[in-house]
């Protein structure tokens, strides 16, 4: 029989945050930001049906990036906890917090007592009833919660794209202008996202009592590129 | 409470009731189990020689029921109505009962029988179609919604048969055909689609001679609201337990249409004026004779 090797727990965590990292930067970055009337969650993603934002219940929005096979286990944990709660008390009772608490000790156990830590990082938001009560908890792969505010980068590359949020955010802004800004803070200078590689969902005020809603390629088209949303309309047209 | 992450060979998917079943080791029909319930429920037939005298030892006595329920299909969908009468025994012990229930953006479901287990039925029904809807990211189908209905009133079967009946009426807009649709259920859980209309509860049969008599393929919205209104106060006419409108309180039959543009709830004002008119009407036929009542 062999005995294994020593290794220190500080080298064991170290390994397994790289580990989680690695795999985290492979994927593509998402934004969310509050605007004058929600919260909007814009993502880099070329998949039409593999989602990485998701209605969770009447007020609260679910975004994962990493892996997809882990962060929507997370997701479909989020929507059964929300329902199971509406269901057993009120719909008034269900709320965010409590769902990223439970997220940031799922997470957190994994990472310490898992052979391999989930490579995911994930938002849960939060539209208030009024406009300065939005909330923004941005969970880590190894369980650290954060309560961002204004706006909150997830995924690859977010060094950069963070600062480039914090210079472009702008509070109290419109729809359409933090959609646009949000996709160019994803691109960065130089590069072109098209709105097929773009998912796009908000928490808005005005949708009544299940305020999730997706934002159609068309709608996404007219904004973030009215002239080229405009130009297939005329040719075909003729 | 703990995040409920299942193993993959364990996990109910987008199933509410089984998720609910694995949460907290209870399923539906738990009103039975462990809830009191059974040691209220005697003999099958709803007696039971422990209770108290005044109620004949019956059940159905105790508990509050709901009464007439109708849907009719029209031009652009279905109309879902329903009396607000709710009645313990010979009582009335509610008059303010919304026995229609929206459960969908393009369902509703009427409730008649024993209340307390009815409008858990819809809620729990409500919270099924939301859940699946948000975890496979699309729809049940119109069908889909009425057999899942069927099996929450299966799982009621033991108790129904010890007095506490539920009878719902599924009524829907189906997107892909392009039409209403209403289905029906016994209480073994069976399923029927009606190709006209309802009609069910202690006044149902009145409501459904009313409804058999006026209803025609091509009827449109305001005919048809009128119609249920109608078939209602008819069933209110016969029927003890079906209250009819009511004027003095501002009390009115709740009604729906469910359309390609969704659930849409009458408001009070409509139905009002939908009753007095019907009331006009009525005056107006026993003054010429063509119709006798009311008296």
């Amino acid at each position: 029989m062999t005995m294994p090797y020593y290794v220190s727990p500080e080298q064991v965590m170290k390994d397994r945050a790289e580990y989680a990292q690695k795999g985290i930067a492979r994927g593509r970055a998402l934004v969310g930001t509050v605007y004058d009337n929600g919260i909007v969650i814009v993502a880099e993603n070329p998949s039409r049906s593999l989602r990485k934002i998701s209605e969770i219940y009447d007020r609260i929005a679910f975004a994962g990036v990493g892996r997809y096979n882990e962060f929507d286990q997370l997701r479909v944990a989020g929507i059964r906890h929300a329902d199971t709660k509406g269901f057993a008390f009120s719909r008034n009772d269900v709320e965010a917090r409590s769902l990223a608490n439970l997220y940031a000790q799922y997470l957190g156990q994994v990472f310490t007592h898992e052979m391999k830590p989930l490579e995911v990082e994930i938002l849960v938001a939060e539209l208030g009833t009024a406009p300065h009560s939005d909330q923004l908890f941005h969970i880590a792969y190894e369980g650290t919660i954060t309560d961002e505010q204004d706006y909150a980068v997830l995924g690859g590359d977010t060094e950069v794209i963070r600062k480039r949020m914090a210079e472009a955010y702008r509070p109290g802004w419109k729809l359409e202008d933090a959609i646009r800004t949000c996709v160019r803070v994803l691109s960065g200078p130089g590069r072109e996202i098209t709105s097929s590689e773009l998912e796009v969902a908000v928490l808005d005020r005005s949708n009544g009592e299940r305020s999730f809603k997706r934002i159609s390629q068309e709608a996404i088209d007219a904004i973030i590129s009215p002239k080229k949303a405009a130009r297939p309309k005329s040719s075909s047209s003729k | 409470m703990s995040l409920p992450i299942f193993s993959p060979t364990d996990d109910p998917g987008p199933n509410f009731m089984a998720t609910l079943a694995r949460t907290y080791q209870r399923y539906p029909g738990w009103y039975l189990r462990g809830s009191g319930m059974e040691t209220m429920v005697g003999e099958p037939d709803g007696i039971n020689s422990s209770l108290p005298s005044w109620t004949g030892n019956r059940i159905s006595d105790l508990i509050r029921h709901g009464t007439t329920i109708l849907a009719l299909r029209y031009r652009d969908g279905v109309i879902v109505a329903g009396d607000r009468r709710a009645t313990e025994g010979h009582l009335i012990a509610y008059r303010n009962m919304e026995k229609v229930m929206r459960v969908d953006q393009y369902s509703a479901m009427a409730i008649a029988g024993a209340a307390g287990p009815a409008v858990e039925m819809a809620r729990l029904f409500s919270t099924q179609l939301e859940h699946y809807e948000k975890v496979e990211g699309v729809s049940l189908s119109t069908e889909g919604k009425a057999n899942q209905l069927g099996q929450m009133v299966r799982e009621h079967l033991a108790l129904a048969m010890r007095g506490m009946l539920v009878i719902p009426i599924f009524a829907g807009y189906d997107l892909q055909a392009g039409n209403g649709r209403i289905y029906t259920f016994d209480v073994t859980g069976g399923h029927y689609i009606e190709g006209e209309h309802a009609a069910e509860g202690s006044g149902g049969r009145n409501a459904r001679s009313v409804l058999k008599q006026f209803w025609h393929a091509e009827i449109d919205r305001d005919a048809a609201l009128a119609l249920a209104i109608e078939a209602l106060v008819e069933a209110a006419d016969e029927d003890i337990a079906t209250g009819p409108p009511d004027t003095l309180r501002g009390i009115y039959p709740i009604v729906a249409t469910i359309t390609s543009s969704g659930y849409q709830a009458i408001d009070d004002d409509e139905t009002a004026s939908l009753v007095h008119s019907l009331y006009d009407r009525l005056q107006t036929r026993t003054e010429t004779g063509e119709r006798r009542w009311p008296r």
